[in-house]
């Protein structure tokens, strides 16, 4: 492959020169010309102007990996914290660019979160770069895709995570066209080559395929990655990094669109939103027993739900009934507790990605659903499991 | 309101399965349909055009055969339905659609609003809609669960994000992603269906764009590009956990750190 060299030209004038690329792919730093990633070859450039742009039949892709090197993390906060992703994207970019010798950077817009790059430093990230502005508060399309694309400019990363939230997911698809690479969305493996180039895999069609895909002559390397996928890394001993404070200019702060108001979500209330359900049957039969169910759903960050029996019997709440006559649940985490697992039952939670059944009659046709299943008294088995997620906290 | 939907046709089922040998999707023969969360984008702007007046118009690039969903948005009460339908689209990447569907819409007449389905069921990326918006230069916002209101120079929405709803403005032209909250999509009718029975798709080509160059489409003007397909691990967890509770509640707390579904 081919690249286009720059001879540049004293006394002329730059800016009628760049006009020339019908792809805005010719840009002025620091008085010289500088061709950008927006270059598809289209070599009008040349034709126009053949004492200034020849063609270098060299592989662009070396060349293009010499210039982007490193590894980038895009931060995501919520109201004074870090998102768990940003700290799982850093996690996996060190053991990733580990190998090649590569720094990792992390970009965090906001305002007054000083102290969450202060405390991005602990997991052993080398460059923090900061934009913190008033009027980047709450993300704003234009001004983040602005800030996202100087940072590229200046960092060239190879690699550049963002997590798969329902911001990352807006964001990253916006900032990768204008830095015109590829993106792949949403993926659950990332492995890194000796060369740099990111071997990333995502489930499509809902999950029955996987796609392997590689963005072998563009870089940076984009990735929206799912939450929870990877670990959270350990924090270092000795911060080694630095942070980077910029200045976000007025042209960089220009929105087309105008937040009016901001409302925080309340708890998920309906067993149908919930990523995680404990579900109650028949082998609870008092409020005591009941107590042992909320408290196993609290320790586990879950919602209660139940059998008809039970909702019968006054225990539960009728808006919390899994079933036919009831609600139909999707969770991504299941734990019946005391339920047989009739059909009726079943109809309304077959699609849960993980069921984990507990009952003491191995027969139960619940464990014919169940990916784990536990044999055993739950009134013995649940308090125990409670007091080892404690202890280990 | 001059509305512009952007539509795609995707497999009947996501239930594809991989011939284990060459690698290619088997279909099953199952018949293509609209991409369900489109018909969320169709059924909010016709509900726009009742309430604000103008038109509504539909978007697909894909084979000749997508005609076929356009028809059905004819069926919905879609003024106007254009097919980008060209060998050199052949293969693109999100990129690459993105950049096509956006030339051929600087063709088209000036809309006021693009919406777009929140994703598709057999790419689901949810990102062809923000890159046609970057493409274009004008504001997007994915992820919108409800519209107030429409003026003549922006529209009032409410975004849903994973932690909080942003209510905001925003300046026309734009471009929205619609969640399925948004309102439930007509069905078509067998009337409109009479009556839009010979009622054209137009269809757009290359040549009918500014941009000419095939080698910007299509799998050349792909930066991704698809090393392999495979099954997922379908080996389904099944484990009994059996012995005393004390063992098995071990068991259980390890396993839920482990996925973290408990974090610590
Ligand atoms: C038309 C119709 C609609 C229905 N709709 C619904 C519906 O929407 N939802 C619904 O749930 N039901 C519905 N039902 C009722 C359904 O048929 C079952 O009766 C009900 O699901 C059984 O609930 P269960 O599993 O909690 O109780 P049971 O079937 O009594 O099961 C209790 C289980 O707990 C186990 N157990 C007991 N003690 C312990 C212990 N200490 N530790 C561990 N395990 C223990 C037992 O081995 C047993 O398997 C419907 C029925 C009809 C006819
Ligand atoms: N080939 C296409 N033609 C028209 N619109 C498309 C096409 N692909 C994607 N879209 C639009 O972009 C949305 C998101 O698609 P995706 O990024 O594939 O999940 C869809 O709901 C459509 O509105």
């Amino acid at each position: 492959m081919a690249i286009i060299e720059i001879h540049q030209q004293q006394g002329k004038d730059l800016e009628e020169i760049a006009e020339v690329c019908p792809f805005d792919a010719i840009t002025i730093i620091e008085d010289s010309l500088v061709i950008t990633e927006a270059c598809k070859m289209c070599k009008v450039c040349i034709k126009q102007y053949p004492e200034i742009f020849s063609l270098e039949e060299e592989t662009s892709r070396s060349v293009l990996t010499d210039r982007y090197k490193g590894i980038a993390v895009i931060a995501e906060h919520h109201e004074g914290d870090l998102h768990p992703v940003t700290l799982e994207l850093i996690g996996k970019a060190r053991e990733l660019g580990a190998p090649l010798g590569y720094r990792i950077s992390v970009l965090i817009i906001g305002y007054e979160v000083g102290t969450l790059a202060e405390e991005l430093l602990e997991y052993g990230v080398d460059t923090v770069v900061l934009y913190d502005h008033k009027a980047l508060k709450d993300m704003l399309i234009e001004p983040y895709t602005n800030i996202i694309e100087e940072f590229i400019e200046e960092y060239r990363p190879s690699t550049v995570l963002v997590g798969g939230t329902s911001i990352g997911r807006s964001l990253a698809p916006r900032a990768a066209a204008r830095v015109h690479t590829g993106l792949t969305a949403d993926c659950t493996v990332l492995t890194m080559q000796p060369n740099g180039d990111l071997d990333q895999i995502r489930p499509a069609f809902g999950g029955n395929i996987m796609a392997h895909i590689r963005t072998p002559n563009h870089r940076p390397q984009f990735a929206t990655v799912r939450c929870k996928i990877f670990d959270s890394p350990k924090k270092v001993e000795v911060k080694t990094g630095q942070i980077i404070t910029k200045r976000p200019t007025v042209q960089q702060l220009k929105s087309r669109i105008e937040i009016s108001s901001i409302h925080i979500k309340k708890k998920i209330t309906s067993i149908e939103d919930a990523e995680i359900l404990v579900a109650a049957g028949r082998a609870i039969r008092t409020p005591a027993d009941m107590a042992l169910i909320e408290k196993f759903a609290e320790a586990i960050g879950g919602m209660v739900a139940g059998t008809r029996p039970l909702i019968e019997s006054g225990l539960i709440d009728p808006r919390r009934q899994i079933g036919l006559s009831g609600r139909t649940v999707k969770p991504k985490v299941i734990i019946t507790c005391g339920i047989s697992g009739s059909v009726q039952f079943v109809a309304g939670m077959k699609g849960s990605e993980l069921i984990y059944a507990i009952n003491t009659d191995p027969e139960a046709s619940i464990f014919g659903l169940a990916h784990y299943r536990l044999v055993g008294d739950l009134y013995e088995i649940i308090p125990q499991c409670i007091s080892q997620l404690q202890r280990g906290l | 309101m001059n509305i512009l939907v952007c539509i795609k046709q995707v497999p009947g089922t996501t239930e594809v399965n991989i011939d284990e040998e060459t690698g290619v999707l088997l279909r099953n023969g199952v018949p293509s349909k609209m991409n369900p969360y489109d018909l969320y984008a169709l059924e909010c702007s016709l509900r726009l055009k009742k309430h604000y007046g103008g038109s509504v118009a539909v978007i697909s690039m894909g084979p000749p055969q997508a005609e076929a969903i356009i028809k059905e948005a004819y069926m919905m009460g879609v003024d106007e339905g254009y097919l980008l339908t060209d060998m050199a689209f052949a293969g693109s990447d999100v990129y690459a659609t993105a950049y096509a569907l956006a030339q051929a819409i600087k063709t088209l007449p000036d809309v006021d609003c693009i919406i777009c389905g929140m994703m598709t069921t057999d790419g689901d990326t949810a990102q062809v809609g923000p890159e046609i918006a970057e493409h274009l230069n004008i504001p997007h916002a994915s992820y919108i669960k409800e519209i107030h209101e429409v003026h003549s120079d922006h529209i009032e929405v409410t975004m849903d994000m994973d932690k909080y709803a942003a209510e905001m403005k925003i300046k026309f032209p734009a471009l929205l992603t619609v969640t399925s909250t948004i309102g439930t999509p007509r069905l078509p009718s067998y009337i409109l269906g009479k009556k839009t029975e010979d009622k054209i798709v137009n269809r757009i080509t290359l040549k009918d764009l500014n941009d000419q160059d095939p080698d910007h489409y299509g799998i050349t003007g792909s930066p991704t590009q698809v090393i392999d397909i495979f099954p997922p691990d379908h080996t389904q967890i099944s484990t009994t956990w059996e012995g005393t509770s004390k063992e098995i509640a071990s068991n259980l707390a390890d396993d839920l750190i482990h996925r973290k579904i408990v974090m610590r």
